[in-house]
């Protein structure tokens, strides 16, 4: 097999309008050689799985500021589940309170960034992610 | 079933594992693209090229709605849709954002959009561009629309691969529109000037025009098929009804403005191919062209099998030394290659 790249969907579910840091983890993890597929603001957890079903993604990283996340999340989780992607590994970054991390990371999310946050972790997270994660 | 099976059954994700092991190329994705082949043929290939920012993905995206609610009442079609964005020549990473533009598009399962990077091509689109479209066309996209690379001067692949290709240009992009002299030009059979609703829109139209003029009617379509003949090496002189005059539209592609005009001239020229039986001679080339190309591929590494290291290192060493040319080399390992044979 040749040089398997890394690919990474990076959207921003929910109605919040900020996507600079998106933007920059999207670059950060372009930087770091992997295929970043960026679809923008506003949207539905049903198009970000429909997306990340289209582009056969190994990650989905999703940027909320909107303190939406415990139910954008869990829905997107579960989606990813229903169309076969259970190996697709989900990182979420934004303002998520502390006491929402356990939950998160119950339900299945390999990391919770925010604000402050080093991207260089981010990178490492996903590559270990990855490389547990075995593809249905 | 295996991975062939659900993607002729219809299977989305079935079709996505394969577009990436195709995109890889893993001998599970070349064995797939064996077997599908006898499928595919049907679709129309529409290439959409352009400077970057002129709205290509805009473009792209209103004209898969298009197809998806025909204007004249016909069958929806099924729409595929490829879109390539360049790849860092550092790191290798890229970042696809074709699909920001086509959220109109999200949730119909009569579409399906897959982003590519280039990863290190520079005719505009990726090494696998043609094989994924190949699997799209397979999985019974009867419109796959292909958005090339931003591109400039040189980026003339996609005429090569589609059966209809559109560049589009925006007005303010510089004067007499440097984005597109020689190359770019010659492949478009369709011109659309997008951002129609701004300043400047009669300057490009007009320039466009008068460029489109200084070649003579029947010259251009000569112009169109050397670029096809210096390509496959097919010296045929192109018949008078093959003789295309490339419209040119303007279109407001975040409004929707100028979309069913385009799609008119779309289908129009779909018409002009078949019934010109440019679409055979086009089917030809391009199939001429990819077959020369694995060919060359296949007897290169044929041939490496063949002939020692020791001795094509020794040849090198020569080269270096400049004791032969180049072309001197080629002939040498050659003939090394018939003597050890012998």
């Amino acid at each position: 097999m040749t040089d398997r790249k890394i690919r990474v969907l990076v959207a921003k579910p929910g109605l919040d309008g900020h996507d600079r840091g998106a933007k920059v983890v999207a670059r950060a993890l372009r930087d770091a050689g992997m295929e970043v597929i960026y679809t923008g603001l506003r949207q539905t957890p049903e198009m970000i799985a429909e997306a990340a079903l289209q582009e056969d993604v190994d990650a989905v990283g999703l940027s909320i500021l909107s303190g939406a996340h415990m139910a954008l999340v869990p829905r997107v989780l579960e989606l990813l589940k229903a169309n076969g992607q259970a190996h697709v590994r989900v990182f979420v970054g934004g303002i998520i309170p502390d006491e929402d991390v356990p939950r998160l990371v119950e339900i299945g999310v390999v990391g919770v960034y925010g604000p402050g946050t080093v991207t260089e972790d981010i990178i490492k997270d996903i590559r270990r992610a990855i490389a547990s994660a075995a593809p249905a | 079933m295996d991975l062939v099976a659900s993607v002729l059954a219809g299977n989305r994700l079935a079709l996505a594992r394969l577009l990436t092991q195709v995109e890889n190329d893993t001998p599970e994705g070349r064995l797939a693209q064996d077997e599908l082949y006898a499928h595919t043929g049907r679709a129309h290939l529409i290439g959409v090229t352009g400077a970057p920012g002129t709205g290509k993905s805009s473009l792209v995206n209103q004209l898969a709605r298009v197809y998806r609610q025909p204007p004249d009442g016909g069958e929806p079609k099924r729409v595929g849709v490829v879109a390539i964005d360049p790849s860092s020549p550092f790191t290798g990473g890229a970042i696809l954002g074709d699909r920001v533009r086509m959220r109109d598009l999200a949730g119909d399962p009569g579409v399906f959009i897959r982003s590519m990077a280039s990863r290190g091509s520079l005719g505009g689109l990726a090494a696998a561009t043609a094989s994924m479209v190949l699997v799209l066309d397979a999985a019974g996209f009867e419109v796959i629309l292909i958005e090339t690379v931003g591109a400039g001067q040189a980026e003339v692949d996609i005429a090569r691969l589609a059966h209809t290709t559109l560049v589009i240009e925006a007005p303010g992009l510089g004067d007499d529109i440097q984005a597109i002299k020689a190359g770019i030009l010659e492949i478009a059979d369709i011109l659309v000037v997008n951002k129609a609703d701004r300043p400047g829109v009669e300057n490009t139209e007009r320039s466009l025009r008068s460029m489109l003029q200084l070649a003579h009617p029947a010259r251009r379509g000569n112009l169109h098929h050397r670029f096809e003949e210096e390509v496959v090496g097919l010296a045929e002189t192109a018949p008078e009804s093959s003789i295309w005059q490339p419209p040119i539209l303007r279109t407001v592609a975040t409004e929707g403005a100028g979309m069913v005009e385009l799609y008119g001239e779309i289908a129009r020229h779909r018409q002009f191919l078949a019934g010109s039986g440019e679409w055979e001679r086009r089917e030809r080339l391009r199939l001429q062209s990819e077959l020369d190309m694995l060919l060359q591929t296949a007897l290169v590494s044929r041939w490496r099998e063949t002939v020692s290291q020791v001795a094509y290192q020794a040849v090198v060493d020569r080269l270096i030394e400049r004791n032969i040319s180049p072309r001197h080399a080629v002939e040498t390992l050659l003939d090394v290659k018939d003597k050890e044979r012998s």
